[in-house]
């Protein structure tokens, strides 16, 4: 039994998180305060990149300034450190999502990266003529091209998961369809689209009662509420360091151990191998077999700093004051006249997809712009989901922690400013 | 900075309400389909050429006020020219969108487009404005294929 006075503190530790200090946070992020068009900046296109706090940039810039150097390979000072920190980093991913192994972690270059290696090393291997892969109606294009083009390589069936009105998946339609030639499931933790929040736990489960691996897509679960692949159950999850405020060009694949051991590696190259000869190559244990060539050592390493930052302030904290933010906006743009919002699951992360009576979304987003307002206008690399809600395209904010109610604030008052415009 | 107000002009506002030959056109000799995959706006054009002239000419599709206006404006003032006038039409208008007019009497003999002019001062919206001419002109190289912004 633990002395009390530590439960006490553990107690008051998370009291003192709680609400979040937004103004101290904001001050974290240097491009928070720029201007745009001779406006303050409202940044609401998280969904499509994070920004990044002041401590990642510096990661990096230190990498660059003092480390620089090759990793794996070197025996000189510079090159041990960059393992080092490079390492650490991977150690700091096991961690946030709670993986059982850091070989179990391997560096991609983002989510789309991480779900390709998976089709062409597991599905390749594992998926043969007539089988099939099921994903779901609200999927990225990043998470239906990659099974394309392997269903086509294999002569695999591609399935959809159909979803209703207010962008939830139908369960009883996903055990209908999963049966013995489904191969691998592959969904959204959250959708981009729509936000979403998908009952990833259950839908791994129905799939595990028939030995079926599972796959998510965590590009816009993991930056706003806490993975926990174990608790999960998943066999295999993706998400990209850019969208969790950390630097472009680095991700994370994770992947049980016992799937990446039985699967081939993805390229080949240096790093990836542990003997070459002209007759035969005996690949690299796990998780090197899967990281061929130089990887983004910077990338790494910033992503390690964005992993501390994000922990630091504690996801629990980010979801319930995102969770916050979203009730807020939800009701502040329902006033506005014509407007609709697209995607109204009952679990929804902080994404409003929105379209208004006769005004196209990239007329929405160019007004917004020049109010200093940065939201998303399009398809959102969701093509299928924008046929499934009739509509050509969206305007879409989507928020972090980092955003305030006056933010939401400006965003509606900007909302009126179009109408005005085209009304 | 650049001004909302120069972008959306009345006239287009106008064009974008109620947009002109905005219907498919039957007995079309030539047609193509336009589509710009970073905003999902999409536009077929139809013509009617008789004797190297523009008899009809007609277009259908969804996207924002600007290539909707765009497509409007262009249609009603490509009818009747020869194809030589549309080309040269063509070239006038793409040197506009990208902020290359030369003079004000450049801008003169593009007429009514040029409230198109305000378009180059926010790049993100130059393809929208651009997506129908570029699909006028596939559409009478025939092929009768896609064409893409990107």
């Amino acid at each position: 039994m633990k002395p009390a006075h530590e439960v006490t503190d553990a107690k008051s530790w998370r009291g003192a998180r709680s609400p979040l200090d937004v103004a101290r946070i904001r001050e974290d992020f240097p491009i928070l305060k720029r201007q745009v068009h001779g406006k303050p900046l409202v940044y609401l296109d998280n969904a499509a990149t994070g920004q990044k706090p002041q401590v990642v940039i510096d990661a990096v810039n230190r990498y660059y300034a003092t480390e620089n150097s090759n990793i794996h390979r070197g025996i000189h000072f510079l090159s041990e450190i960059a393992t080092a920190d490079y390492e650490e980093s991977r150690a700091k991913v096991k961690r946030f999502l709670n993986a059982s192994d850091t070989g179990e972690i391997i560096f991609v270059r983002g989510t789309t990266e991480g779900i390709n290696l998976v089709a062409q090393s597991y599905g390749r291997r594992f998926v043969k003529q007539g089988d099939e892969i099921l994903i779901s109606a609200m999927e990225h294009h990043s998470n239906i091209v990659p099974w394309q083009i392997l269903c086509e390589q294999v002569g695999a069936r591609l399935r959809v998961v159909p979803m209703n009105h207010d962008g939830e998946l139908l369960i009883e339609e996903y055990e209908r369809l999963l049966n013995d030639r489904t191969k691998l499931v592959s969904v959204a933790h959250v959708s981009n689209a729509l936000g979403t929040v998908n009952p990833v736990k259950q839908l791994v489960e129905m799939a595990h009662r028939r030995k079926i691996p599972v796959l998510l897509d965590g590009a816009q679960a993991a930056p706003h509420m806490k993975v926990d692949v174990q608790e999960l159950g998943c066999d295999f999850y993706a998400f990209s360091g850019h969208k969790l405020f950390g630097p472009t060009g680095i991700g994370i694949l994770y992947g049980k151990s016992k799937h990446l051991e039985a699967m081939p590696p993805y390229q080949g190259g240096g790093d990836m191998i542990s003997l070459v000869t002209f007759e035969k190559t005996h690949y690299n244990i796990l998780p090197y077999k899967f990281e061929a060539g130089t990887p983004h050592i910077a990338g790494g390493v910033g992503l390690g700093a964005a992993v501390d930052y994000l922990s630091g302030i504690g996801l629990e904290a980010v979801t319930a004051y995102e969770k916050e933010l979203l009730a807020y906006a939800t009701e502040a743009l329902c006033t506005v006249q014509g407007l609709r919002i697209i995607g109204t699951a009952k679990e929804k992360a902080a994404v409003l997809s929105f379209v208004l009576d006769g005004v196209h979304p990239h007329d929405i987003g160019t007004v917004l712009d020049q109010e200093g307002v940065a939201i998303r206008a399009g398809h959102h690399c969701a093509m299928p989901v924008m046929q499934r809600f009739g509509v050509p395209a969206t305007a879409r904010a989507s928020f972090a922690f980092y955003n305030t109610k006056e933010e939401v604030d400006v965003l509606v008052r900007a909302v009126h400013k179009v109408l005005k415009v085209f009304r | 900075m650049s001004e909302l107000s120069d972008l959306y002009q009345e006239v287009i506002l106008d064009h974008n309400k109620s947009p002109r030959n905005f219907h498919k056109l039957e007995g079309a000799t030539r047609t193509a389909e336009g589509y710009n995959p970073l905003c999902g706006d999409k536009v077929t054009v139809y013509i009617k050429l008789e004797g190297g002239v523009i008899k009809e000419i007609s277009f259908e599709g969804s996207g924002c006020a600007i290539s909707k206006a765009s497509a409007s404006m262009m249609t009603d003032s490509l009818k009747g020219k020869t194809l030589a006038e549309a080309e040269g039409l063509f070239e006038a208008v793409h040197k506009m969108l990208k902020g290359e007019m030369d003079s004000d009497a450049d801008l003169l003999g593009i007429g009514k487009l040029a409230v198109l002019s305000g378009v180059c001062n926010f790049p993100a919206r130059v393809k929208c404005a651009s997506l129908s001419w570029h699909t006028f002109r596939a559409a009478l190289q025939g092929g009768g294929g896609m064409t893409s912004t990107e």
